[in-house]
């Protein structure tokens, strides 16, 4: 079986190894590489983390200037919501859909490599601000009029314009595939309310996904009108009008919020079953509350723009939806609850990181309902209790689940399993770290510190708390550190992986670990919600995967085996992916040959990819 | 309000040096799980600053306030409940040697639907006083209310009173016991006029007018600044306000409605005076009664009876006015990337001016401090 695998591999990469990277359309390839990039500038953002904390540790701090600690909490935060979450998130919806699902690739593979590579190559135009000290200067959410020429001179915001305008490109298409591939490349029995929770909840990210970044978009090109053009959109001596843009952004950025974290929900719903040895408490109320999530995100945005003078129909009108979403976060958690309880749960390091998962973004939500009572977010907002609260449902909720994901999957990706006692030690250190980095900001927003200043007068009672995240931020970095370290040693020396290391419930533990090129040998057909566990079952208790293998897991190796059809390498989408990203760099740089350059690439590898022989 | 004055200028006062100590040993079980013991123990800690929102002086602060204190016991209650029972659940259903595989049980559909409704609840208990209270602040107090400017611009706040024409900058004077209508408006890029003890934010957006409604009801100084986003010294966007008796405030008013006094001739003020009306000065800033007509920078008429410059960042001596007339950008240093860039262009507009001699420096911070 093994050896039919290699086989495979070698008749679809042929040329050198970076080369088979660079053009594979296999989807276990892609979500590895988005995990590895992720994880790379996971470590980039959190040095900008550790650089914003190291400025405010002390009051009247002139380790950076205004412009620079303005670039690098821009920076930081768009990093970790486009550059991590979002691509670990894909990382995981790419390697695990098709596997949890019964499928041998997504629906489109070269567009998953175009998606890759787009998001690589706006990625690197992004950060490659840096190297003239113009990164982006004006906040994630680069509220217009300061973004226009006249207020924000220099490239920085151009960097921002246009790398979002490539992320966002990258991630429709991705947006598009998995919809499709969830839609239409589901095993023979996998009904919609069979699929895994993860599943369900990353076709529901991906119209998140599809109806959100055009918003963003619009935003985006009018800026562009406005800065190279002269275009007054959101210039109001001009009649054009800067609350536009927060509209334009917040339909795009609160549903983001919500891409950011449903896929984490679907993560634990995943490994609290494995875990407690139960199926998922109330699946129809976990689905069904996943869809009310989505639909609500669209209806909460002006929660963001209470203090921009909307009037208070609309503010009232907005409270009370921001409340209604909490009764569906609400569900969610009463029911990972009702999943753990009367259980036989196995204390691991995954599930640390879910219960860990849970408690944290419980407070998340509750500061969130807090900012929903207007009057009350007159006060917090643009303080740090908003500082606190985001970071306990994106850190405490979102990397939590993040890092649980990474333990509980690894051996499935790379064939071995991370050392649990380590990944013990780095889950407390996480949990001490983020709460005495994040929970004191509560209390600097009770003490009327805003956000986004780079330094503060002494005086204002600030200055103890500040000293104390810190340190905070800096045990923090010591919890990455063991991780990378824990990747990096088992990568080279870990314990070998079973096909089902965690008695698995989903269908990604009845193949080897790591899977063959065609995931499956013949296509599993699905009788049951957790269909492996069922089959495991059904073919008596406790009987390891790879001891009794399954009629989908490989046996029918050998011939069988190597007469899979398999979608070809391809360069064409990575060319696509380059053409796009130097039509981004022309736009920054203003030079129009470059741009013609990247859109003659685009066109020309567009062609090639429409007319390449598919065999 | 003790403290307030030596606000910017105060370092560790006494009781939060012995307390930092004690607080850390508190944290350090505190991170280790017990979350709702540190909160208590952290709320002890607050409301020392100048810009705690904790201690309301107005009616609009006030309701706030009030508001939240109900929603954050609630808060604490569904902390517990949740914590509590993912901490039991984990503990009590902890895998042991031997177990038999649990029940699998696939949910329970009226537990479900009892925690979909008892949120809803909750949320409704919540939603009534919000939108009441949205109702309050939004209500226009009418015409016994006094309505005052507030101009956003980068980084500082111009103040205007309209009925009797007073037109200061950093520093807000209002009465005591009355309702005040701020208008908010900006004149470049969004800014939000924030002063947590007295009154919740709300942004200054170019092209719209937004309103604060607040009785302040505790004479005294508080603290404020820009809270939106607003470019590289939003950090130092900065302003107070004066809350005075009535009498203390109509003798403000009516000094600000008079011309300053001219400098006697001889006097170092009256040689920075000559050097004002001749140099740059005018172009952009304005003092009442002379050839000084500029409206760029702020209204400087009576410049000597403020407590703070630049924004709100320095107090006003004649040492550092002296340093701000000669080197405002290095003092507040605008987007480095953008070097060359016109004044305004994410540059403060202040010039330096490096060819006065420390003598001039010396006459133009007399004339200027002498402007009561």
């Amino acid at each position: 079986m093994v050896q039919a695998a290699v086989t495979l591999e070698r008749e679809h990469y042929e040329g050198s190894r970076i080369w088979s990277w660079i053009t594979t359309v296999d989807h276990k390839r892609i979500g590895i590489l988005y995990l590895m990039s992720a994880l790379v500038f996971f470590l980039v953002g959190g040095l900008l983390a550790l650089l914003i904390r190291t400025q405010l540790a002390v009051p009247d701090n002139t380790l950076l200037g205004p412009d620079t600690y303005n670039q690098v909490f821009t920076t930081h935060g768009i990093i970790m919501i486009f550059l991590v979450v979002m691509p670990l998130n894909a990382a995981f919806f790419n390697y695990f859909v098709p596997l949890m699902i019964g499928a041998r690739d997504v629906a489109f593979p070269r567009m998953n490599a175009f998606s890759y590579w787009g998001f690589l190559f706006g990625s690197l135009l992004l950060l490659s601000s840096f190297i003239i000290k113009s990164a982006p200067n004006d906040g994630w959410f680069a509220y217009a009029n300061l973004t226009t020429d006249l207020y924000s001179p220099g490239r920085n915001m151009d960097f921002y314009m246009m790398g979002l305008q490539v992320l966002g490109i990258a991630s429709i298409a991705a947006a598009l595939n998995f919809f499709v591939t969830i839609v239409n490349l589901r095993a023979p029995g996998m009904r919609l309310m069979r699929m895994p929770l993860f599943v369900w909840m990353t076709l529901i990210t991906s119209v998140l996904m599809l109806l959100a970044f055009p918003s963003l978009t619009v935003g985006l090109i009018e800026l562009m009108f406005d800065r190279y053009f002269g275009t007054n959109f959101f210039n109001p001596q001009a009649g054009g009008d800067p609350v536009l843009w927060a509209h334009l952004f917040w339909i795009f950025g609160h549903p983001e919020v919500y891409i950011l974290i449903l896929p984490a929900f679907g993560i634990i719903s995943e490994i609290l079953p494995v875990f407690a040895r139960k199926p998922l408490f109330g699946y129809p109320f976990m689905v069904y509350s996943g869809l009310s999530i989505a639909f609500l995100s669209f209806g909460v945005w002006m929660h963001h723009m209470f203090t921009l003078g909307v009037g208070a129909v609309p503010n009232s009108v907005f409270a009370t939806t921001t409340m209604l979403i909490a009764i569906p976060t609400g569900v969610k958690i009463f029911n990972w609850l009702g999943t753990l309880w009367g259980g036989s749960i196995e204390i691991n390091t995954p599930l640390l990181f879910s219960v860990g998962f849970i408690a944290m973004f419980t407070i998340g939500g509750i500061s969130g309902v807090m900012h929903a009572a207007v009057p009350v977010d007159y006060w917090q907002h643009n303080s740090y209790f908003i500082v606190a609260h985001f970071h306990y449902v994106l850190f405490g909720g979102a990397i939590m689940a993040m890092m649980g994901a990474i333990y509980y999957w690894f051996p499935k990706m790379f064939g071995r399993v991370l050392n649990d006692k380590l990944g013990q030690v780095q889950f407390w250190i996480t949990l001490i770290g983020f709460n005495m980095t994040f929970f004191p900001m509560h209390f600097l927003g009770v003490d009327g510190m805003p956000r986004r200043i780079y330094t503060y007068p002494p005086g204002m009672g600030w200055d103890f708390w500040n000293f104390f995240e810190t340190i905070g931020a800096y045990i923090l970095g010591v919890s990455v550190m063991l991780l990378a370290y824990n990747i990096i040693t088992t990568l080279l020396r870990g314990e070998a992986a079973p096909a089902d290391p965690w008695d698995g419930r989903t269908l990604e533990w009845s193949i080897p670990s790591p899977p063959p090129v065609y995931n499956f040998a013949v296509v599993p057909s699905v009788h049951s919600r957790d269909a492996w566990w069922e089959e495991k079952q059904a073919h008596g208790t406790g009987a390891p995967a790879h001891a009794q293998p399954p009629v989908r897991g490989g046996a029918e190796e050998g011939s069988e085996g190597l007469s899979i059809h398999m979608p070809p390498p391809s360069y064409f989408p990575v060319l696509v992916a380059l053409g796009l990203a130097t039509v981004g760099a022309g736009m920054v740089a203003q030079i129009p040959v470059i741009v013609g350059v990247g859109m003659a690439l685009m066109v020309i590898s567009l062609y090639g990819w429409a007319f390449e022989p598919n065999h | 309000m003790p403290g307030i004055g030596a606000g910017h200028g105060g370092t560790w006062t006494g009781r939060t040096m012995t307390g930092r100590r004690r607080y850390l040993r508190r944290w350090i079980w505190a991170a280790l799980g017990v979350l709702p013991v540190a909160f208590l123990s952290g709320c002890s800690f607050l409301g020392a600053g100048p810009q705690s929102a904790d201690q309301p002086h107005a009616d609009n602060a006030r309701l706030i306030w009030n508001l939240f204190v109900p929603i954050f016991w609630l808060s604490v209650v569904v902390f517990v409940i949740v914590e509590g029972i993912l901490l039991v659940a984990v503990v009590r259903f902890r895998r042991r040697p031997g177990q038999p595989m649990p029940q699998p049980i696939h949910g329970n559909t009226k537990l479900e639907i009892a925690w979909t409704l008892l949120p809803a609840l909750i949320l409704a208990v919540i939603a009534v006083p919000t939108i009441s209270g949205i109702a309050t602040l939004a209500q226009n107090p009418g015409p016994s209310a006094m309505t005052i400017r507030v101009i956003g611009q980068q980084w500082w706040w111009a103040f205007e009173y309209p009925d009797t024409g007073v037109v200061v900058a950093d520093e807000l004077h209002v009465p005591e016991g009355q309702t005040v209508r701020l208008e908010l408006t900006s004149r470049d890029v969004i800014h939000s006029f924030w002063v947590p003890q007295l009154a919740g934010k709300q942004d200054a957006v170019p092209g719209r007018t937004n309103f604060i409604n607040f009785k302040a009801d505790t004479p005294g100084e508080y603290d404020g600044q820009c809270a939106e986003f607003c470019g590289a010294q939003h950090a130092h966007m900065l302003f107070r306000v004066f809350v005075d008796t009535p009498a203390q405030f109509q003798a403000w008013v009516q000094s600000q409605e008079k011309f300053p006094a001219t400098p006697a001739s001889g006097t170092a003020a009256a040689a920075g005076e000559q050097l004002f009306m001749s140099g740059a000065c005018i172009g952009c800033h304005t003092i009442n009664g002379t050839k000084a007509q500029g409206t760029i920078g702020p209204n400087l008429t009576h410049f000597g009876s403020r407590t703070l410059i630049a924004g709100g960042v320095l107090s006003n001596t004649p040492q550092n006015l002296e340093a701000w007339i000669h080197d405002a950008p290095g003092i507040k240093p605008g987007q480095a990337s953008a070097q060359g860039a016109s004044p305004g262009h994410n540059q403060i507009v202040m010039p330096a001016f490096p060819n006065y001699t420390p003598d001039q420096l010396s006459q133009l911070a007399a004339y200027l401090e002498s402007l009561k």
